[in-house]
């Protein structure tokens, strides 16, 4: 285990330093560049995600959030022709190092996908899934783990008569809470979420971001937004990202009011992007 | 935001403008009712054609259709000669070809869509299995006699026959299995390999269940074509006049496709009439499989839901 602190978002406001630097680093990301093929999508991003908080990934679309986002539980391995420089670290162990069990990372880096995606199956069998392709076939414990993430994600009083219909009956932001559900279900320590909210009606949104508010405690949660609102609302501390660069990051508080770098006032301000 | 662009597709038209944009709408109704018809007409010939042959073959062939028909062995009597050896022989095709080419089939699917990484000789592969489905039938026929029947002396037996037709068949299957695999939506994949599924892991409880139904009626398709298959079956050397039932692997036979060519090629008239009994059997059996088809892909759907 590593202990090093925060020591990017070093702001003006008082308060916000406080908070952002009293956290352990969770994610160390060092000199990180990716290239599709030939393309290079990131360009030397380094960051430090602190635990327990929840920082937002901004930017406009292409700008390389996502895919750094994908990088953190190594999504991008999927993707054929993906090179990937650089190191991630996670509680001081680097992730991309030879011999890493991918499977023990995703069960730890838990991830939500812009469009919600439950499995065609009954919402049980849903929230199920993990615990059970990682050994857990007794029925009661099973049972616990459901009722115990349904409860988390705040679904549980919505779902908890019809746990063995099919989860493509839920509304959307259902569906998406479900999702959030079923990641929590293998007990993970970072929740990775890619624009959960984007195809959300306003309701659902804020379900969700109240969610997230909740979660913070026991998780840390790094969110890609097109949304400022969202991303000013939910985070702790924010990354703007531009063209595969990180142009800022700092707490979010500070980032929004009194940015330090020009595109991203230019961005905030709805100049561009 | 006042639109300063003219072009932009959002930007207030001018009226005479406005008018040049509806006229093709307008034109359409004419040509939308023409390629109605033109739709129409296609498939009502296609229906009307096949009815007229399956109508022609079952007029013809049943008032030869009886048990007695169906549990005797071909004899140099019209009136006597039966398709027992036939439909057994066809039975035993199908039942090995399926035990051979579906979990090739779909096995080779699976990894091309699901494990292969997309290179040059993956690539390749992909192109020799479309053109795999093209080859004719009786060229696979002739690879069966030289590989099966005499370098590995499995002589003219079912063995040989359902391999040669598990080979014909194996393209159609890769490729039937490949669509169904990649209607499988992405999510679904990314969901479980998120939550530390490994690859197998999604494949056999994600993306096959869903997959499923397409497979399915690709296969039952392919298999159905494969018992109506004559010409590899008469080219790797399968006998005509077979008068016992297969009792083994290693047994010679016959088919029904064969029993008909052989009946039709014969002068008289009544053998015309086994032949036309023959292939009603053989339609019926097919009708048969793809109602299986029909029923499993619904059954799934609903599962599903």
């Amino acid at each position: 285990m590593q202990s090093t602190t925060v020591s990017d978002v070093q702001t003006t406001t008082g308060d916000t330093t406080a908070r952002a630097s009293s956290h352990e680093v969770k994610i160390e990301i060092r000199d990180v560049e990716l290239f599709y093929g030939s393309y290079q999508a990131l360009h030397g991003i380094n960051l430090a995600i602190p635990a327990g908080q929840v920082t937002a990934f901004i930017g406009p679309s292409g700008c390389g959030k996502s895919t750094l986002l994908r990088s953190i539980n190594r999504m991008n391995d999927l993707i054929d022709g993906v090179t990937i420089r650089g190191s991630i670290q996670i509680d001081g162990h680097d992730i991309y190092a030879p011999g890493v069990d991918l499977i023990e990372l995703r069960k730890r880096v838990g991830m939500v996908f812009q469009k919600s995606n439950p499995f065609p199956k009954s919402i049980f069998d849903n929230v199920a899934y993990g615990p059970r392709i990682h050994g857990i076939t007794n029925r009661e414990a099973l049972e616990e783990i459901v009722s115990k993430s349904l409860t988390r994600a705040d679904l549980w009083r919505e779902v908890r008569d019809r746990l063995y219909s099919s989860a493509l009956d839920l509304s959307g932001g259902q569906q998406q809470r479900l999702c959030i559900a079923r990641a929590l279900a293998v007990n993970p320590d970072v929740l990775l979420m890619d624009e959960p909210a984007s195809a959300l009606d306003p309701r659902s949104t804020s379900k969700i971001e109240d969610l997230i508010g909740e979660l913070r405690s026991d998780y840390t949660i790094v969110i890609v937004t097109h949304n400022m609102q969202q991303a000013a609302r939910v985070s702790d501390s924010t990354a703007f990202f531009y063209e595969g660069q990180l142009i800022e990051h700092g707490a979010t508080k500070q980032l929004f009011t009194k940015p330090r770098e020009k595109q991203t006032e230019d961005y905030i301000t709805g100049r561009f992007g | 935001m006042e639109l300063t662009d003219k072009h932009h597709p959002l930007a207030r038209r001018p009226f005479e403008q406005d008018r040049e944009t509806t006229r093709p709408l307008l034109a359409r109704p004419g040509s939308e009712a023409s390629f109605l018809f033109l739709a129409r007409f296609i498939i009502a010939s296609a229906l009307l054609v096949l009815l007229v042959l399956v109508g022609s073959v079952v007029y013809d062939g049943f008032s030869r259709l009886s048990l007695s028909f169906l549990t005797s062995f071909p004899s140099r009597k019209a009136e006597n000669a039966g398709i027992l050896a036939a439909w057994t022989g066809s039975a035993w095709l199908l039942f090995l070809t399926i035990i051979f080419a579906l979990p090739l089939g779909v096995g080779a699917a699976v990894y091309l869509e699901e494990y292969a990484k997309k290179s040059r000789a993956t690539r390749l592969i992909e192109l020799c299995i479309a053109n795999l489905a093209g080859v004719p039938s009786v060229i696979y026929g002739l690879l069966g006699l030289q590989v099966f029947v005499r370098a590995l002396s499995f002589e003219r037996s079912v063995l040989s026959g359902s391999l040669t037709l598990a080979l014909l068949v194996l393209p159609i299957i890769i490729m039937a299995s490949r669509e169904a695999l990649r209607t499988v939506p992405k999510g679904y994949r990314e969901g479980a390999l998120a939550l530390g599924a490994t690859r197998w892991q999604t494949t056999w409880t994600q993306v096959l269940p869903v997959a499923l139904p397409g497979i399915a009626t690709g296969c039952i398709l392919a298999f159905s074509r494969a018992i109506g298959e004559t010409a590899p079956l008469i080219t790797l050397g399968a006998l005509t006049y077979v008068a016992q039932v297969p009792d083994s692997m290693f047994a010679p036979f016959t088919a029904l496709p064969i029993q008909a060519f052989n009946w039709l090629s014969r002068p008289q008239p009544e053998f015309h009439v086994n032949a036309a009994a023959a292939i009603t059997v053989l339609l019926s059996f097919m009708i048969a499989l793809n109602l299986i088809a029909m029923v499993l892909r619904s059954k799934f759907q609903r599962r599903q839901r």
